[in-house]
């Protein structure tokens, strides 16, 4: 990619050689109104409006990619014309209903109908019957939409669940002489509008998706709306509090939408929450699981001195990484002065595996982020289910495959038919849990750079290779002589006679032969099917960039420091670039700041879990907490930048700070520890105050800061082999939430209404025993839990998951760290 | 036009009132009030109260017993008003007259309402705040909120006359027929029908 230079309205602008002249031109504050066109998803040219003129030629500013030298003009006689009749279109039979509607005062339709002028109508068309349909969480109404099939290009382009597709309207066809009479664009839009509506992928009347919601964040009309939404509040009476989401790792940047609650209670409550839907997806949890807030609480006393005694005679503090990069720092200064041991195993096994890793990387974090991942063209993941791990990262996977035609292989125990239904260019290899280090000697074997690893490593990859014979049936194209009779008439004698003729043609025929190929054994030992190598050869076609995604399986795998140094090796010696995902929220925050303990002491307090005295933001607890939605602070996102959040409700009661100042430490806010934050090796000394919290009209993320990464001292690049025998067989839990849980945090809320249990895949269950709502007890070799069994068409194959966001379920106890484990499965 | 744009006092009728001067001394100041009580002015007016007295010619009228007609353009407490042809109210709860509130004394809570439509659940004004300035009537798109004629507010308490089905017209007076639509701020004016353009329908 070179930047060219090309002139909007006399405007020189530099970009990108290939940029759509739409995102050039945005990127530089030239309007080019455009409906249909998501940043980031491919061109849908639906709305045909972002017309322009490139070198005299009239192109679709949002598909044309800019040439150097190029000259546009946005506005011509004929391009006006074109955009009043298709504003003109649009608002055909579409109902003045504005009064009712959710979207009035954001409507994109009210909008360009006032920005393009609209103020009489040439066009009709009879209408069709176009009533509401009830999908679930969403709410559509036919009569409302105009088909820009924003949603559609979402679901496909971000979300990668395909639920959407547009359908058959049955409606007449447009009269004759609007062909003649209108503009040549605006009646094609019009022509292929009026044909369809949008309906489910899946034929019923009920979406079954992974509900993020984001079809509806980026319907420009209220044809699409959130059911919880509707009806409430009228967009501008809505004040937008920007946040940061804190319920996973990923850190997207929300707006929580807030107003009084009712006539009667002049309390802030929050109505929906809204995100910058051209650069940043929600999942739906973000966008649905926001009454999380620690209610009604006031200061009480008696427990705050209580709290202080229970700090004076503790010695361990045991927390969770939903809490901030404040509140991580104050546990740190407190267990400096008070010599705490702070507790929390699932960030202390992500810090011990960056530290591993970094032993060989000589970096303290991994290389890349989500957004590179995005831009990538071949995605490897290993060791997490990604779409419940970290929902942003799988729409960088969809992304990659759909809009950059990338491929990518999906490493995992547990089969996923969402990560399946992506892209027909990605491989799901459900290997053996325990086999992550297989897993990744093969990516080593695949794509390193053979001539500057370790000679040992080569040796022990080439190892795993040997030739074989192999029959293979060839179809060759042979000669056929044959000898057919005719009839012909014999020219001296003029009569007819049968003659012999010999014809040729080429006819297929099909050989064996045998042949030696490379076998290689780390492919079998996976599991994978013989034709792994020709499928990979077709995925690896035109890839350029390539991007692997770990996640937390490896952390806690008795083998992680081995892994760990095996994903370095990977970052080192190949292209790809790495992206690990943290456990949880503000996991990376905390394995920066914190010295965490791998034992507790006698005597604890509990923040958000449990301990002999506990602080919590779930009210739950000895001593109220807010939440991540009631206070200022900052997280620590996947992406490495450290993310502003604001309070969006008021809180009454006593914070983390008010219990540190009582123990001695003197500072008025949280926030004021924002800038103390410098002292952290990666983080930058930033008043919270001064934190940006914005995206660039050309898309750049400007939140926060950067975590810096710094160098490191390396040891060698010595690996461990890989002990074959190490896997796990027979019946198989696996700890993972439902699509939109994560934590208590997400359980609490009123809109996310999946139920914990025993998830079972729909078709495991059916060839089971056992019925979906029964009772079952599973017993591994740490513990043993009872619980109902959900039937979940959001995952496939045998492996039995537990959910971890209810802690009542402690499924935790049945594992040994990491997150598969054998068990048994019997009736109660 | 012209002769109002003519601002030349020197011609055109002006002249100067012939004022006497003030009085500057006391004397001067005594003899005024001497002249003023005996010239018998007084006794001019008395003569005009007594002779409309005589005649029964009263101008004056016996609030509250009496009360004069209010004009159709007043603005006094609001009303919301209903549908002709349901009965039901006319307010759609679109939130428009809460927004152009200039003294921000409307507040509405909307929800929806078991047969999917936009309820809304709560209305007030609060009257101690409200200027009585017009815009919710004249934003109204559906003429629901309008000013109405009761001008009386006085009262022990602060909520009277704004909760929602106090300002709804009652059902009896639809029953009779008799609503009253508001001809002030936000009616339709005159011969709209013919100013507005046509949208074409295939029907």
């Amino acid at each position: 990619m070179s930047n060219v230079v090309i002139n909007i309205d006399g405007k020189e602008i530099e970009t990108q050689e290939g940029e759509f002249i739409l995102n050039a031109a945005r990127a530089n504050d030239i309007f080019i109104p455009a409906i249909c066109y998501l940043t980031r998803c491919s061109p849908t040219l639906a709305c045909r409006i972002c017309l322009v003129e490139a070198d005299g030629k009239q192109v679709y500013a949002c598909n044309a990619k800019a040439k150097d030298g190029m000259n546009i003009t946005t506005s011509t006689e004929n391009i006006e014309k074109e955009k009043r009749a298709i504003m003109e279109v649009y608002d055909v039979n579409h109902p003045l209903q504005c009064g009712v509607c959710d979207q009035s005062g954001e409507c994109e339709l009210q909008n360009y109908t006032l920005e393009i002028g609209v103020d009489s109508q040439n066009y009709t068309v009879k209408d069709v019957d176009r009533s509401s349909h009830d999908w679930g969480h969403l709410h559509y109404d036919p009569g409302l939409c105009i088909v820009c099939e924003r949603c559609v290009t979402a679901c496909k382009d971000m979300i990668g669940d395909n639920s959407l597709k547009t359908i058959a309207r049955g409606a007449d066809a447009l009269e004759a002489e609007f062909k003649e009479s209108m503009p040549k664009d605006a009646y094609a839009m019009w022509n292929k509008l009026n044909k369809s509506v949008i309906g489910l992928t899946n034929g019923t009347d009920v979406l079954d998706c992974t509900s993020c919601g984001e079809c509806a964040a980026v319907c420009p009309v209220g044809a699409l709306v959130d059911t919880q939404f509707m009806y409430k509040s009228n967009a501008w009476e809505l004040t937008q509090i920007p946040a940061t989401c804190s319920h996973c790792s990923a850190g997207c940047q929300i707006s929580y939408d807030v107003k009084h609650t009712s006539i009667e209670n002049p309390e802030d409550k929050i109505y929906r929450v809204m995100n910058e839907w051209n650069y940043v997806s929600l999942c739906g949890a973000g966008r649905y699981g926001f009454d999380y807030e620690n209610r009604d609480v006031v200061k009480d006393e008696v427990a705050f001195s209580n709290a202080i005694e229970a700090f004076k005679k503790a010695d361990t503090i045991n927390f969770t990484s939903t809490i901030t990069n404040e509140e991580a720092y104050i546990l740190e200064k407190l267990k400096d002065k008070f010599g705490y041991k702070l507790v929390n195993e699932e960030a202390r096994s992500f810090q011990t595996f960056l530290k591993d890793y970094s032993e060989v990387s000589g970096t303290t974090l991994y290389g890349s982020d989500l957004k590179e991942s995005m831009n990538s063209n071949f995605i490897v993941t290993v060791g997490t289910a990604i779409k419940t791990d970290n929902p942003n990262a799988r729409y960088s996977l969809n992304n990659s495959l759909t809009v950059n035609k990338g491929a990518a292989l999906y490493f995992h125990p547990v089969a996923d038919p969402v990560v399946d239904g992506m892209s027909k260019n990605i491989l799901s290899i459900n290997h053996k849990p325990l086999q992550e280090e297989t897993a990744l000697y093969l990516i080593l074997d695949l794509f390193a750079d053979k001539s500057k690893l370790p000679t040992d490593i080569v040796e022990y990859l080439a190892s795993f290779h040997s030739m074989k014979t192999v029959t293979v049936t060839e179809t060759i194209k042979e000669k056929v002589v044959t000898v057919v009779k005719e009839m012909k008439v014999n020219e001296e004698t003029g009569e007819e006679e049968e003659v012999e003729v010999e014809k040729s043609k080429m006819a297929p025929k099909k050989v064996s032969k045998e042949v030696e190929v490379d076998d290689n054994r780390l492919i079998s030992m996976l599991g994978m099917k013989d034709d792994f190598n020709e499928v990979l050869a077709k995925f690896m076609k035109k890839k350029d960039s390539f991007s692997l995604i770990v996640g937390p399986d490896l952390y806690n795998h008795p083998n992680s420091k081995n892994l760990a140094r095996l994903v370095a090796l990977v970052e080192k010696y190949s292209k790809f670039e790495l992206v690990m995902i943290p456990t949880l929220t503000n996991t990376l925050g905390v394995a920066l700041i914190n010295e965490l303990s791998c034992e507790a002491g006698s005597n604890s307090i509990g923040y958000n879990t449990k301990g002999d005295f506990v602080l919590s933001a779930l009210g739950d607890g000895d001593l109220d907490m807010p939440a991540i939605n009631q206070q200022e602070g900052t997280l620590t996102s996947i992406n490495k930048r450290v993310n502003p959040t604001n309070a969006a409700l008021s809180y009454g009661g006593y914070t983390l700070n008010d219990i540190a100042n009582a123990l001695g430490l003197s500072v008025e806010n949280t926030i004021d520890y924002t800038l103390e934050l410098g002292n952290v090796t990666g983080f930058e000394a930033i008043a919270f105050d001064d934190l940006p919290d914005y995206y660039t009209n050309a898309g750049e993320e400007i939140r926060g800061f950067g975590l810096t990464s710094t160098s490191v001292a390396t040891t060698d690049d010595s690996v461990e082999k890989i002990d074959e025998a190490l896997m796990l067989e027979n019946d198989i839990i696996y700890l993972a939430n439902p699509v939109r849980q994560f934590t208590d945090f997400t359980k609490v809320t009123t809109n996310l209404d999946e139920e914990s249990g025993i998830y079972m895949s729909a078709e495991a269950l059916e060839k089971s025993e056992y019925s979906a709502g029964e009772s079952v007890k599973v017993k591994t070799a740490n513990g043993e839990l009872t619980a109902k069994i959900i039937s979940d068409n959001k995952i496939a194959g045998n492996i039995v998951v537990l959910p971890t966001f209810d802690s009542k379920l402690n499924s935790e106890a049945l594992v040994d760290g990491y997150r598969f484990a054998t068990a048994s499965i019997q009736k109660v | 036009m012209e002769q109002f744009n003519n601002r030349n006092v020197a011609e055109g009728g002006y002249y100067l009132v012939d004022i006497e001067d003030y009085p500057t001394d006391g004397w001067g100041k005594f003899k005024r009030v001497v002249k003023r009580s005996f010239k018998g002015e007084l006794f001019v007016g008395l003569w005009v109260v007594l002779r409309e007295m005589i005649r029964f010619d009263i101008h004056t009228i016996s609030y509250p017993e009496e009360k004069m007609p209010i004009g159709p353009r007043y603005r006094a407490i609001h009303e919301m008003k209903r549908l002709w042809e349901s009965d039901t109210e006319r307010c759609i709860g679109c939130g428009l007259c809460e927004k152009i509130c200039i003294s921000d004394c409307i507040r509405m809570d909307t929800k929806i309402d078991e047969e999917s439509r936009k309820e809304v659940s709560e209305y007030t004004i609060n009257l101690g705040r409200c200027i009585f300035c017009g815009y919710c009537a004249e934003v109204c798109p559906e003429l629901a909120i309008t000013h109405g004629g009761e001008y009386e507010n006085a009262s022990d308490q602060r909520e009277h006359f704004v909760e929602y089905a106090d300002m709804l017209t009652p059902l009896d007076t639809m029953k009779a027929n008799a609503q009253k639509e508001f001809d002030g701020f936000g009616a339709i004016t005159p011969h709209e029908d013919e100013r507005v353009k046509k949208t074409p329908l295939s029907y």
